[in-house]
């Protein structure tokens, strides 16, 4: 795979002839028809839209209506499941593909995360899986042609009980053998990278932390819209507001999918859907390993730059970082009984908000603003599943619990390998049938928590 | 916050009171039981949108475990009842019923039966 490491304008001069920057007359709004090709983003496409007051700015993606068949439906249209078509037709040439959404792109956990991306994962499978996605993140921008804002500002775990220490430590070996670049650092480090905090405890001492400094945080809808309008420009079809009601089979094959918009008819079908993973497999007459519990995060009001990295404290249960407009963004726990009500038990902020006030003294004052919750899909051992499914033509792609985010590219490479070939390298490990023969990929015990 | 009755104490117990145990009525498959059953007992989960039945230990008050009934989308709670039983009373599958015709859980009959 080819990355385009030229920069934007070189971009505009050599690859797009002028003919297409002004193909569309102005004022137009509805999309492009097929065939068109996509306008390209550039500085220099903001100043000619300049000169016309922006009237010439084109939808980012089609609103087509269902066809009848598609070579491949992928049920979700979150990150995950676009990224999979974007590499199914990138790599392997499957363009015939809708994409359903049942309410609007990127609206589920895409949209609620708290876009943290990182690899330093102990488990060879997860690392070699989180590595690859982290390291797609570094040109997704300009292989999309899109400002995903992905800002490699390093994370950083804390190690704040000599378990987690010891945790970390063995981690650091791992990651050097699987070649992430990760390494422990002690307190004296820890603070002076993020002199925020109170490393001296008595309650949370910082102990040390595992510092991955490519890893960061990106813009998690920017990822959803660059993807959609890649697929889209592929002669894709994303079809939102059209929820999968049914599954139909014949002899233990899928045939096709019942939704709110009609029927449509194909042989290969790829369930991307995080939290509902479970009723899309209930459709298609099978059972998973899967609890969905609502994850939890919450934003204060925005405050001038204080701190330039993410904190992972995981012995706390939180996460803060700041976002681009100043926002503390922190990450919480999740509900420990199954629910779908994307909102989250109240207690959890309490306990999230007072531990992190110990470790970052000058957050106590700050107002939050919003609260939502995610509805996660959580495995056994706490890593995902990118397998063949019971029904023969159904590939599902779940599981990913409380750190899908971050694998999102890394995901839809292998995960369209696997519905194209078959067979994945990259998913090998993580197949459904790992529960049965105790092959566990197990990150809980690694993390020790949520991650 | 989820506020459930202990069928024992008679308390009406704050889910901060309480800690979480999982899917209610699964069957126990032990050592020498096939590679389906025991997946199916250890890993396999109905993960219901809609009507649930599941496990509470009552963990800060008297320390009994029991079994709840509750909609994982509404938060409506159906009600509680003692752990020492394969099927939740008769009383609780009605108002499920009446909260959601249609309703299924494996192995349970009535509306209760997967299909």
């Amino acid at each position: 795979m080819g990355h385009r490491a030229a920069p934007v304008m070189s971009q505009i001069s050599l690859n797009m002839p002028l003919r297409r920057i002004y193909s569309d007359a102005p004022g137009r709004t509805t999309g492009r028809t097929e065939g068109t090709p996509m306008k390209r983003y550039s500085a220099f496409a903001i100043a000619r839209e300049a000169f016309r007051h922006h009237t010439g700015w084109t939808r980012a993606w089609r609103s087509p209506a269902p066809k009848s068949r598609y070579d491949v439906v992928i049920v979700g249209a979150g990150g995950h499941g676009l990224a999979t078509a974007y590499w199914l037709g990138k790599n392997h040439g499957i363009t015939n593909v809708a994409v359903l959404e049942k309410g609007w792109l990127g609206g589920g956990n895409t949209g609620r995360n708290t876009t943290i991306i990182r690899s330093n994962y102990l488990q060879d499978p997860s690392a070699a899986l989180y590595e690859k996605s982290r390291s797609l993140f570094e040109t997704m921008s300009q292989d999309l042609n899109y400002n995903v804002m992905f800002s490699p500002r390093g994370v950083l775990m804390l190690a704040q009980t000599e378990h987690e220490k010891r945790g970390y430590l063995r981690t650091a070996h791992a990651n050097a053998l699987q070649g992430i670049d990760t390494r422990f650092i002690g307190p004296k480090e820890v603070k002076e990278i993020c002199p925020i905090m109170n490393t001296e405890g008595p309650r949370y001492p910082v102990l040390g932390g595992l510092w991955q400094k490519r890893a960061g945080t990106a813009r998690h809808d920017a990822v959803a819209w660059g993807y959609a309008r890649a697929c889209s420009d592929m002669g894709m079809d994303i079809i939102e507001q059209c929820e999968v009601t049914g599954v139909t089979r014949d002899g233990g094959k899928v045939t096709g999918v019942d939704t709110t918009r009609g029927r449509i008819a194909t042989d290969k079908m790829g369930i991307v859907v995080a939290g509902h993973s479970g009723r899309l497999a209930e459709m298609a007459g099978f059972r998973l390993p899967i609890e969905s519990v609502p994850l939890q995060a919450l934003v204060s009001e925005p405050i001038k730059p204080c701190m330039d990295i993410v904190v992972m404290a995981n012995t706390v249960h939180g996460y803060l970082s700041q976002s681009d407009k100043g926002e503390m963004v922190i990450g919480g726990g999740t509900d420990a009984y199954n629910a779908y009500t994307q909102r989250g038990s109240f207690h959890h902020i309490e306990e999230t908000v007072r531990s992190l006030i110990e470790i970052f003294p000058m957050i106590s004052r700050l107002k939050m603003l919003r609260q939502w919750g995610g509805i996660v899909d959580m495995t056994g051992d706490r890593s995902p599943i990118l397998s063949k499914t019971p029904v023969d033509g159904i590939f599902i792609n779940c599981g990913w619990g409380t750190g899908g985010f971050k694998a999102t590219p890394g995901s839809g490479f292998a995960f369209a390998e696997l519905m194209a070939t078959g067979k994945s390298p990259l998913t090998d490990a993580f197949s459904l049938d790992r529960f049965r023969e105790g092959r566990f990929i197990d990150e809980s015990v690694a993390a020790g928590v949520a991650h | 916050m989820l506020i459930l009755h202990c069928p024992y104490c008679g308390v009406d117990a704050d889910e901060t009171e309480l800690s979480p145990g999982g899917e209610a009525h699964l069957t126990r498959h032990g050592p020498g039981s096939d590679d389906t059953d025991f997946e199916s007992y250890l890993f396999m989960r109905e993960n219901p949108k809609g009507p649930q039945f599941e496990r509470w230990r009552h963990a800060m008050g008297c320390g009994k475990w029991f079994h709840a009934a509750r909609h994982t989308v509404t938060m409506q709670v159906f009600g509680t009842y003692p752990a020492q039983t394969q099927r939740p009373p008769q009383e609780i599958l009605d108002r499920i019923s009446a909260a959601q015709p249609g309703w299924r859980w494996r192995d349970l009959g009535d509306e209760g039966q997967r299909a």
